[in-house]
């Protein structure tokens, strides 16, 4: 009974990890975007489509918003006469420096790992993510990667 | 045919033909009796041993004879040999349960047919939809078909447990089959889901964004939801992932989508549909009220006086 109970016991357990496979075919989550000088001050959104990314500069510096609404993780629209992010799905709004003023987000858009690299190109990784969370007291917008103060 | 082969070589003597002729006779003497019993046979089919073979009870007025005919017959014994004459009365049901079956069996039809032209891949899915509506002879018709009964299987399947909740069916003796119609609820709910994103178009792709963003947030298995990283829990081992084989809705996601949507599920669904059918009529048929007995029906002569005073 045992070594029945044992025997289906790991088969269940093979069957659950089949579903996860060892490598995945995804797209790269580290890139260059160009020079810092190519950023003017505003939002860019000519990486949105292919990275999902909007490079920002404000007055503190370059920063990169992971385009993903905070609700349930559809891509915003940026709307430029409007001045601020809107997401299609249910309607959260977010001003230019990703921050949610309405709809049902909870917190601002998260931001992505931003460096320089030797040549002087800035470099965004969208696997280490920056996130403000009011409601748990959270905020790594300041932390080392977030922003490129001064370039 | 046996003696047609048996005259055709010419080439025997005319002594040997007469002896022919007498062993033609000798032959077919049997197959007259056969043919007579053939047509016996066509004059009362039901005697005939091919009838007895397919239909194994004899057709007798009698109420044990009926019954029988209908218990032996794998078709006609899904519906009970005799039920309550309140349970044929369409308002008390509406038939929301028998409606929901079949919608069931017409989705499993079209569904088969729309799997003639559907690849489930990233490049070639949304490319099958416009063919199917555009170039593929009713597929616009077997599509909406497709469509309509999924929407109208969510309303009935809903409408069945509103139906049986309002009529308190859900009570003793049924409470098994409450629960097995609870999980067939939760099935057809994801077989609905699946569905929505096979067309690979902006509404059904956002929508399971929406939707397995949930599963971040599940306690202990999400990694964003409660206990969730203290599991160990990560976009890359979390339930999110089980559902999309990634950690992005992706082509593994619509894959997953397609075999959950055309295999997986609808053979769960149809091994709990039999429990559930089997169950309603082992609890006593469709549940109503108690069942009414007219008068003249009652067999007096059987009845004792505690009895009559038990019922009431």
């Amino acid at each position: 009974m045992a070594s029945l109970g044992g025997f289906l016991g790991v088969n269940l357990l093979m069957f659950m990890r089949f579903f996860f496979p060892r490598a995945l075919f995804e797209p790269k989550t580290t890139f260059t975007v160009g020079y810092p000088s190519d950023f003017a001050y505003g939002v860019d959104t000519r990486f949105q489509q292919n990275a999902r990314i909007w490079v920002v500069r404000n007055s503190e510096g370059l920063f990169a918003i992971y385009a993903r609404c905070t609700h349930l993780g559809c891509t915003p629209d940026w709307k430029a006469a409007e001045n601020k992010f809107k997401c299609p799905c249910h309607g959260s709004g977010y001003t230019n420096e990703g921050v949610n003023f309405e709809g049902p987000a909870p917190r601002p858009m998260d931001r992505a790992l931003i460096n320089l690299n030797p040549s002087g190109q800035v470099v965004i990784d969208t696997s280490r993510l920056f996130v403000q969370d009011p409601f748990r007291g959270v905020n790594q917008f300041g932390d080392e990667g977030a922003i490129l103060r001064g370039a | 045919m046996a003696d047609e082969q048996k005259e055709q070589p010419g080439q025997q003597s005319p002594k040997e033909s007469d002896g022919l002729l007498d062993r033609i006779k000798e032959e077919v003497e049997p197959l007259k009796g056969k043919l007579r019993q053939d047509l016996k046979g066509l004059q009362q089919p039901q005697k005939t041993q091919l009838y007895k073979s397919i239909f194994r009870v004899k057709h007798e007025e009698t109420p044990r004879s009926r019954a029988l005919g209908i218990l032996s017959n794998v078709f006609l014994h899904l519906h009970p040999a005799r039920i309550n004459r309140d349970a044929v009365r369409y308002n008390y049901t509406w038939g929301m349960g028998g409606i929901t079956f079949y919608l069931f069996v017409v989705l499993t039809f079209t569904g088969a047919l729309l799997m003639f032209y559907y690849h489930p891949t990233k490049v070639q899915a949304f490319r099958d939809i416009l063919y199917m509506e555009h170039d593929v002879p009713f597929g616009k018709l077997l599509r909406n078909m497709h469509r309509w009964a999924a929407h109208l299987m969510i309303i009935t399947v809903w409408l069945h447990m509103f139906r049986v909740y309002l009529t308190g069916s859900y009570k003793k003796p049924r409470e098994f089959n409450w629960c097995v119609g609870v999980i067939l609820l939760v099935m057809t709910m994801l077989l609905s889901f699946t569905g929505y994103l096979l067309p690979d178009d902006q509404l059904g792709f956002w929508a399971v964004t929406v939707g397995t963003n949930m599963a971040r947030a599940s306690p202990m298995l999400g990694h964003e939801g409660p206990l969730g990283p203290e599991m160990g829990m990560t976009p890359f081992n979390d339930v999110r992932f089980a559902l999309l084989g990634g950690s992005i809705v992706d082509s593994n996601a619509l894959l997953r989508a397609y075999i959950w949507h055309c295999v997986a599920i609808p053979i769960i669904a149809s091994a709990f549909m039999i429990v559930h059918f089997w169950r309603v009529r082992k609890d006593g048929g469709i549940s109503g009220p108690s069942p009414m007995v007219l008068e003249k029906e009652v067999r007096w002569d059987r009845l004792d006086e505690s009895t009559v005073k038990g019922r009431g």
